[in-house]
């Protein structure tokens, strides 16, 4: 792998008098770290901004091995990172001070930043300094105050819950007007869903506000991967949210792959492809059939569950799991395919896209599901854009970051990709761009078959030296997972930070809803189907 | 309406003790059976998700699906768990589900059947016990009668869970 390094933001910062610093035992190239001086922090994201680039995340780490530490102590960094649709890429990085461990919050320019800036103070007690919701986020209300889980000298194995703080309420938005109430929903919901709460305030029939209250299937997974070599580490990392199992794997792998210089073979990354566009069929199919129950269109529900069904099966029988789990490792692929599966997979993936394009035109045939989901949920596009709505949420809504064709790693550098571009940003855009995939998925699943390269399957996995890390950005079927993966000493990770698209999605929930009538809630959440363990990680 | 009458009457039935899978229909009968003696032909179960990663979620709606189609068994989910006979619990319980997962179980009648779904339910799976965010295997919050094992378990093996359970 041979990159040219990337200047292009670095040299755009300089023009504005921000210095900056290229970080080596950073990789890959193309999308590279800068470290910045603290006091420029929030400039930079301001300068971002203006470059009309996009906020992928926020996060903090402790300092690695080529990193400065003062008086034994590790200090603390914290990172941010920008795409832009040509030039890809960028990693700012700055050190706080050991005394204050202070920042300045980028919320003023990035509103989707807010909650990773709340999990920076819940994880790390870093003081995110003018952060216009400083509420605890993922730390819920009874965990014992003075706990930073990241930190190094978090030892505690076991959250000794403190029952009197269980009385303390969190403060939800609230409205004092006459004639608004409140509905509470949650965490336990009532369908077979994860658990999270929404606070509604209503007037009448319809939403005023709605407010996500996230972090109850909060594991630990960051801290859980410490210590893991990358190969048992992705075992855990394909967890992070089972319906996108193969886009979570894919994502540690790559970002592994990029630290430790190594690629995966090119039978091997078809084959992720493969993986990967398979996954985004079946969650399609058995959303667009979610959708359509919730509209009490039963019948779309049980057909696509049926297609759903066939392909669990196949994916049983061909790579040896129904969900597609543990199919990926670092340097390659688990299972190979052989003509006969191939054979099978082709025909079944061509009959299913066939099938999903008849129903699909029972479904435009009928008012009763079209009057439901026609202007239902709208985020316009200004908001799409404000909070870099990403995935099938982003591109029905008229931003269409798609990191197959932005960034175009393996396969899809020999493969092209057809990008649905949806304008109205309700639910029948998100269904129709549903739909657009199912079939643009067939047809690159079908092309990878059809030329799939003959070798091998898995490149040797040699984990690189203490202190380099690698970051990458993969397009689940929900939309971009960034990952960034930090070594530390015997080839096991010492950091790892994922964001799921869903971290930012869950605010296009919340916009999409107001002024929505209370009971077509569900239809607009099951259009978006954010994840809940992907967010609360 | 037409069309959709087309395509049912197309497909035809795809439900499951035909032929596909023995396995299933003596399963599918035992259960029948299990429910019509012990629950007067209605199982009502609350899937809880009490910090899986939604694997197993998946897994519980495929039950539902026109192969499995659980419900023909008599067996249904039920959004409260105040009419619940059986609590499905999925996921290492985290510390943040820890009471929502104890209040659900306040508020199911007795006798309440409680089936621990999937390894991470079993044992905490891939994220640990020694994890600061999990409190616990589900049998260390409440007390549990079946452990279904499997990451996810098939939705064969959930229905198995399910008979063994209200065999028990």
């Amino acid at each position: 792998m041979r990159f040219a390094v990337n200047t292009w933001f670095a040299e755009r910062l300089g023009d504005h008098g921000i210095h900056s610093e290229f970080l080596a035992d950073h990789h890959p190239v193309h999308m590279p770290c800068l470290e910045i001086r603290l006091h420029d922090w929030e400039q930079a994201a301001g300068e971002a901004r203006r470059l009309e680039m996009r906020m992928v995340a926020v996060w903090a780490a402790e300092a690695g091995k080529h990193d400065i530490s003062v008086s034994g102590s590790r200090a603390l960094y914290v990172y941010m990172a920008f795409a832009h649709p040509e030039h890809r890429h960028a990693l700012l990085r700055t050190r706080l001070r050991d005394d204050t461990r202070e920042v300045q919050s980028i919320s003023g320019h990035y509103i989707s930043a807010c909650r990773m800036e709340r999990t920076l103070q819940d994880m790390f007690g870093i003081h995110v300094r003018n952060i216009p919701d400083s509420r605890a986020w993922i730390k819920h209300e009874h965990w014992p105050e003075n706990v930073h889980p990241l930190r190094a000298d978090f030892s505690v194995t076991r959250m000794s819950v403190e029952p009197e703080r269980n009385a303390i309420d969190y403060d939800y938005v609230q409205s004092s007007s006459q004639g608004v109430y409140e509905i509470p929903v949650g965490p336990v919901h009532a369908g077979i869903i994860e658990p999270g709460h929404f606070r509604f305030l209503a007037v009448g029939e319809y939403i005023l506000n709605m407010e996500e209250r996230l972090g109850y299937v909060h594991k630990g997974i960051e801290k859980a991967m410490q210590g893991r070599t990358a190969e048992h580490g992705i075992r855990l990392a394909a967890r992070v949210s089972g319906d996108t199992t193969v886009g979570h794997a894919w994502a540690f792998a790559h970002a592994c792959e990029y630290a430790s210089n190594t690629a995966a073979p090119k039978r091997a990354s078809y084959l992720r492809g493969i993986l990967c566009e398979r996954e985004r069929m079946a969650n399609h199919i058995g959303d667009i059939g979610a959708i359509c129950n919730d509209a009490a269109f039963t019948f779309m529900h049980m057909q696509m569950q049926r297609l759903r069904e066939d392909m669990a099966r196949m994916h049983a029988d061909v790579f040896g799991h129904r969900l597609l789990m543990d199919t990926i490792t670092p340097g390659g692929v688990c299972r190979d395919v052989d003509a006969v599966s191939c054979m099978m997979l082709m025909q079944q993936t061509r009959t299913i896209a066939a099938e999903v394009e008849h129903l699909r035109s029972i479904y435009a045939d009928h008012p009763s599901i079209q009057e439901r989901v026609i202007g239902a949920g709208t985020v316009c596009i200004a908001d799409a854009r404000d909070i870099g709505l990403l995935g099938f949420a982003g591109r029905a809504s008229g931003d269409y970051p798609d990191e197959r064709i932005e960034e175009a790693y393996p396969p899809y550098d020999d493969v092209e990709v057809r990008v649905a571009e949806g304008k109205l940003g309700d639910v029948a855009t998100r269904i129709w761009v549903r739909f657009e995939e199912i079939a643009d998925s067939a047809r690159i699943i079908g092309q990878l078959l059809e030329t799939l390269p003959e070798g091998d399957i898995q490149a040797a996995w040699i984990p690189p030296e203490s202190g380099v890390s690698g970051f990458a950005a993969i397009e689940s079927w929900r939309g971009e997972i960034a990952a960034w993966v930090r070594f530390g000493e015997g080839g096991c990770i010492d950091r790892y930070f994922v964001r799921d698209p869903s971290a930012i999605n869950w605010l296009g929930l919340e916009l999409a809803v107001r002024t929505v009538p209370v009971p077509d809630f569900p239809l607009v959440n099951k259009s978006f189907n954010c994840s809940y363990a992907g967010h609360d990680l | 309406m037409l069309r959709i009458l087309h395509q049912i009457f197309k497909i035809g039935t795809v439900t499951e003790p035909l032929s596909e899978s023995n396995q299933l229909e003596i399963l599918g009968t035992q259960l029948e059976q299990a429910v019509r003696k012990h629950f007067k032909g209605s199982l009502a179960i609350r899937a809880v998700d009490a910090g899986s990663c939604n694997g197993c979620e998946l897994e519980v709606h495929a039950t539902n699906n026109p192969y499995y189609d659980i419900e023909r068994f008599g067996v249904h989910f039920t959004a409260s768990p105040r009419f619940a006979d059986m609590l499905l619990v999925t996921g290492p319980v985290s510390c943040n589900m820890e009471t929502a997962l104890k209040m659900t179980y306040d508020a199911t009648p007795a006798p309440k059947l409680v089936v621990a779904m999937g390894d991470c339910a079993a044992h905490c799976g891939v994220f640990g016990c020694d994890n600061y965010a999990v409190a616990g295997a589900v049998a260390d919050i409440i007390p549990v009668d079946v452990i279904i094992h499997g990451c996810p378990p098939t939705p064969t093996d959930i229905i198995q869970g399910v008979l063994k359970a209200i065999q028990g």
